[in-house]
C-alpha cells in the first residue's frame, strides 16, 4: 500500500507545484523516452538521480521516499528475473561488462519509471490535472469522472469503515474461518457499499442535472493555466536534456561500471 | 403574480402502480416562503423534482397536469434550461458537491452554461459572501462540516440567480444549531434578494416562523394550502399527524381551558408575547 | 452494567475525540446522549460495543473490559442500530436480514426461525418477510435494522440518531417503542441532537461538548440550563425557550413539555402558587 502513497497529492505549494501540469508531463514523457533508449546502467542511474532535485524543491521527500521503497520490491524482483535471464544468455554487446550490471540497468530503468510518474502526482494537485485535462481538449466528461473519483476516495473509504462497524457490531468476524469462508465474509460489506455507490450516483447525477449540466457545448472554466517563466525554462531543460540524451546515446561510448572502477 | 402554478399535476414513476401526486394546483407567489411537509411518502419530494424540470426530463414515467414556473412551461424545456430560474438543494450535503474545492463547485454550474470567466468570478464570489463563506473557498468538501457543505450547496444554486429556490430537507443530516443557521440564511436570500423559497421540513417548530404560506401533503394530495397560522390550527394538520410547532400545540390546549390568545403563534417569540400579554392582567 | 473510567479516546487521524469520559449506565436505564455534532456521542457508544477501544482508560461491560473480549462476544450484549440502515442492508430477503446476526451469534435454525418470526411481528413487518430489503421505503428500512437487532435480544439497545427524516407519526412510534423496550427491562441508549424528541421522552441525559460529559442528570434540568446549553451548542426545547421569555414574570423555567406547561400556565392564572 505505501507505493501508493507515494502518488497521493499533498496540499503544499513549491515551485514545483506552480508548473503547469502539461509542462510537468512532458519532462516526464523525455525522462520515460531516456530511460527506455539506454540500456546501460551509467546513463539510467545518471536519469534517477536527476529526480532528486525535483523531490527536493518540491518538498515531498518523505511521500517520494515511501513510494521508492513499496517500488523497491518489485525493483527487486526485475533484478533477480534478468540476472538470471543474462546468466543463460549473455549479452553479445558488451561481454566485457559485468553479469550484473544489465539486471541492474533494467531495475533502475523499473525505478526511474515509476519514480518520474510519482514526483508528477505528488507535486500535481488533482484540480490543477483536470484543468490541464480540459485544456488539452480531453472531453469533459472524462476529466468530471476523474475528479469526482478523487473527492469521493475519503468519503468512500469512510463509509467502508462503517459498513465494516455495522456489520461486526451484528456479529460479523471477518477473520473468523477457512479461506473461501473468509472471502464470503466480506459480501456483507461489498453489497451495501456497492448499493450505496449506486445511490450516490443517483443523487450526483440529479444534483448535476439541476446545475445546468449539458447547457453549453463550450463549458468555460474559473481558472485557465498560462504558461508562466518557469515553465518555459522547464521546456526549454526538457528538450536539452533529450538532445543530450540522443546524442550520448548515438555517437559517445558508454563505458560498464567495471571499466571504470578500479576492480 | 404567480410565480408557480399548477393545474392538477399528477405523476407516476415508471413502473409505479399509483401516481405519486395528484390532483396538485397550488400557486405561489413571488416573493413567498413556503413550507411544504407532509407525512413520510406524501409526495413533497416527488413535487420538488417537478419543480425544476427533473420530472419529467431526468424521470421518465407519466406527468399530467399543467406546471408553469417563471412563465415557462416546465414539459417543454429541458431540464439545463429551467436550471436558470429554478435552483434545488438536495437533503444530502455529501453527494451534491464534486469538485475539490468549494470555489470550483460554486463555479461548477456557471461553467456549464458557458459564462465569461470574469463573469463567473463575480458570481461566485457574490454567492459565497451571501452565505457566509467566504473564508472556505478554498477547502475540499471533505474538510467542511454537514452545516457548512450545505452553505455551500446553497452558494452552488445561487450563483445561478435563479428566481425560486426550492430545498429538499435541507437540515436532516444537520444539528439544531447548523439548522439554525440554514434558515436564517435561506431567510436572507428570501427576504434581500426576493427569490421565492419552497422549503421540505419536518422540523416545523425552527422553521415556520420564515414561511408566509404552508402546504401540506398526505397521500399525494395537497390537503392543506395556506396561512401558517391558519395550517397548523386546521383539524386536518392534527388527524394527518403533521408534528406543529410546540407554540401552537400550547396555545391549541389553552383554547380548550377557554384562554384566548389574540392569535396563534409558530414561534417561541411569539408565544411569549402574545403569553405575556394575558399574564400580566 | 456499562462502566466508563476516565476514557480518552483519539483516531488514527490524529482527532482527539474523547476528553477523559467517566459514566455508569446501570440495567434498564433509558439514556439519551446528546450535544452538538462532532462532540464526541457516536465515538462514545462505539465503545460500549468494543469497535473503538479507549486509547487510555478502561470500558467494562458487565464487569468485563472491552479490551478483553471480541466485538462478536460484546455484540451478543450490546446491540447498535446505525443510524443510516442502508449501511447494513444486504440480504435478499428481509428474513434472511434478521437472521443474519443471529446465525452469526450461532443460534439454532429452530430457534432463529422463531427469532425473526417474533421480530417481524414486534416491528409491524411480517408482510415483508420475503420482500427485498432494497425495495422496501426509508421508513421500513429503518424499522428492518431496527428489528434485525431486536431479534438477538441484547440486554443494551443503542440508536444512532434514530429520529433524523422522520416524520412525527415516525418519531411518536419510535417513542412509544422505547417506553416498550425499557418495560421489558433493556438498556436503551439512543445518540441524538433532537431536543425535541428527549423533551417528549424524559429521559436520563448526558451533555456532551467537545470530547468531554459536562452534564448528566435528568432531561428536564439539563434542557432547562441556559449556561448549559450555550456550552454544548445546541438549542432548548422550543416550550423551554417560551418560559426563559417570560422568566421575569416569576413563572418557572425548568419546563420542557407541553403537558406541564398548560398545567402551570393555567395555576398561574387562577392565582395559585407555580409548582
Amino acid at each position: 500500500m505505501s507505493v501508493f502513497e507515494g502518488f497521493r497529492f499533498r496540499r503544499v505549494t513549491s515551485l514545483i507545484h506552480r508548473l503547469d501540469p502539461r509542462v510537468k508531463f512532458l519532462y516526464v514523457i523525455v525522462m520515460f523516452i531516456l530511460a527506455v533508449l539506454f540500456n546501460e546502467l551509467l546513463p539510467l542511474m545518471a536519469l534517477f538521480l536527476l529526480q532528486i532535485p525535483f523531490v527536493l524543491v518540491g518538498g515531498v521527500k518523505r511521500e517520494w521516499l515511501r513510494s521508492l521503497k513499496g517500488a523497491l520490491f518489485l525493483a527487486v524482483m526485475i533484478f533477480v528475473f534478468n540476472f538470471i535471464f543474462t546468466f543463460l544468455y549473455p549479452p553479445v554487446s558488451v561481454p566485457s561488462a559485468s553479469p550484473v550490471e544489465y539486471p541492474l540497468a533494467m531495475a533502475v530503468r523499473f525505478l526511474v519509471l515509476v519514480e518520474s510518474f510519482s514526483v508528477f502526482f505528488l507535486t500535481t494537485s488533482p484540480d490543477h490535472l483536470s484543468l490541464a485535462l480540459e485544456q488539452s481538449h480531453v472531453p469533459y466528461e472524462f476529466t468530471f469522472a476523474f475528479t469526482t473519483a478523487v473527492r469521493f476516495v475519503p468519503v468512500l473509504a469512510e463509509e467502508a469503515q462503517t459498513i465494516m462497524d455495522a456489520q461486526k457490531a451484528r456479529g460479523l468476524e471477518l477473520e473468523k474461518g477457512n479461506f473461501l469462508k473468509r472471502i464470503r465474509n466480506y459480501i456483507p460489506i461489498l453489497i451495501p457499499l456497492i448499493v450505496s455507490a449506486i445511490r450516490r450516483s443517483l443523487e450526483l447525477a440529479e444534483a448535476m442535472e439541476s446545475r445546468a449540466w449539458g447547457a453549453s457545448e463550450k463549458r468555460t472554466n474559473l481558472y485557465v493555466l498560462k504558461l508562466k517563466q518557469e515553465d518555459f525554462v522547464l521546456i526549454c531543460v526538457s528538450a536539452a536534456i533529450l538532445l543530450f540524451g540522443f546524442y550520448v546515446r548515438y555517437f559517445v561510448h558508454i563505458p560498464p561500471l567495471n571499466a571504470l572502477l578500479p576492480i | 403574480m404567480a410565480i408557480i402554478e399548477t393545474t392538477n399535476l399528477a405523476y407516476t414513476y415508471p413502473g409505479g402502480s399509483k401516481p405519486s401526486i395528484r390532483d396538485v394546483s397550488i400557486a405561489i407567489e413571488k416573493g413567498d416562503f413556503v413550507i411544504l411537509t407532509g407525512p413520510s411518502g406524501c409526495g413533497k419530494t416527488t413535487l420538488c423534482r417537478c419543480f425544476n424540470g427533473l420530472i419529467p426530463h431526468f424521470y421518465s414515467g407519466k406527468l399530467e397536469g399543467e406546471l408553469t414556473v417563471a412563465g415557462v412551461k416546465i414539459v417543454d424545456h429541458p431540464i439545463y434550461e429551467i436550471a436558470k430560474r429554478v435552483g434545488l438543494v438536495f437533503q444530502n450535503p455529501e453527494n451534491q458537491l464534486f469538485a475539490l474545492s468549494a470555489e470550483k463547485d460554486v463555479a461548477f454550474g456557471l461553467e456549464n452554461l458557458g459564462m465569461p470567466r470574469d463573469e463567473i468570478r463575480k458570481r461566485v464570489d457574490w454567492a459565497l459572501q451571501m452565505t457566509g463563506i467566504e473564508d472556505l473557498r478554498e477547502r475540499a468538501p471533505h474538510e467542511l462540516s454537514g452545516g457548512q457543505q450545505q452553505r455551500v450547496a446553497i452558494a452552488c444554486v445561487l450563483a445561478m440567480q435563479p428566481d425560486v429556490m426550492v430545498l429538499d430537507e435541507p437540515t436532516s443530516f444537520l444539528d439544531p444549531l447548523g439548522a439554525k443557521k440554514i434558515f436564517e440564511v435561506i431567510n436572507e436570500l428570501n427576504g434581500k434578494l426576493g427569490i421565492t423559497v419552497i422549503l421540505v421540513e419536518h422540523r416545523l417548530d425552527l422553521a415556520s416562523k420564515y414561511a408566509n404560506h404552508v402546504i401540506i401533503m398526505d397521500e399525494g394530495k395537497v390537503v392543506l394550502d395556506g396561512e401558517p397560522r391558519e395550517v397548523f390550527n386546521s383539524e386536518t394538520a392534527r388527524l394527518i399527524g403533521v408534528g406543529i410547532p410546540k407554540a401552537t400545540r400550547l396555545w391549541q390546549m389553552l383554547r380548550e381551558d377557554g384562554i384566548r390568545l389574540k392569535e396563534a403563534p409558530v414561534s417561541s417569540e411569539e408565544a411569549a408575547k402574545l403569553l405575556r400579554g394575558v399574564l400580566k392582567t | 452494567m456499562i462502566e466508563v473510567k476516565d476514557v480518552y479516546f483519539t483516531y488514527p487521524s490524529g482527532v482527539e475525540a474523547l476528553r477523559g469520559v467517566s459514566l455508569t449506565i446501570k440495567n434498564g436505564e433509558f439514556v439519551a446522549i446528546m450535544g452538538q455534532n462532532g462532540a464526541g456521542k457516536t465515538t462514545l457508544v462505539k465503545h460500549f460495543n468494543g469497535l473503538l477501544k479507549p486509547t487510555k482508560g478502561e470500558v467494562l461491560v458487565d464487569e468485563v473490559s472491552t479490551r478483553d473480549v471480541s466485538v462478536a462476544k460484546l455484540a451478543r450484549k450490546v446491540g447498535f442500530v446505525f443510524q443510516n440502515p442502508d449501511h447494513q442492508l444486504f440480504s435478499e430477503t428481509v428474513e434472511e436480514e434478521i437472521a443474519f446476526a443471529l446465525r452469526n451469534f450461532g443460534f439454532k435454525e429452530t430457534v432463529t426461525k422463531r427469532r425473526v418470526t417474533w421480530a417481524l411481528n414486534l416491528l409491524g413487518l411480517t408482510g415483508y418477510r420475503q420482500t427485498s430489503p432494497f425495495m422496501l421505503s426509508g421508513g421500513e428500512r429503518k424499522r428492518v435494522a431496527l428489528a434485525s437487532v431486536l431479534a438477538w435480544n441484547p440486554k443494551v439497545v443503542m440508536l444512532d440518531e434514530p429520529t433524523i427524516g422522520q416524520d412525527h407519526q415516525q418519531k411518536e412510534k419510535l417513542r412509544q417503542f422505547i417506553v416498550q423496550m425499557n418495560a421489558q427491562r433493556k438498556t436503551v441508549v439512543i445518540v441524538t441532537h433532537d431536543v425535541e424528541f428527549v423533551a417528549e421522552c424524559n429521559p436520563r441525559v448526558m451533555l456532551m461538548s467537545e470530547g468531554k460529559i459536562v452534564a448528566d442528570g435528568e432531561a428536564k434540568k439539563i434542557l432547562t440550563d441556559t449556561k448549559l446549553v450555550t456550552l454544548a451548542s445546541i438549542v432548548p426545547p422550543q416550550i423551554t425557550q417560551i418560559f426563559l421569555e417570560l422568566a421575569d414574570l416569576g413563572l418557572p423555567t425548568d419546563l420542557i413539555d407541553v403537558y406541564e406547561a398548560r398545567k402551570t400556565l393555567l395555576d398561574h392564572l387562577e392565582g395559585k402558587t407555580p409548582t
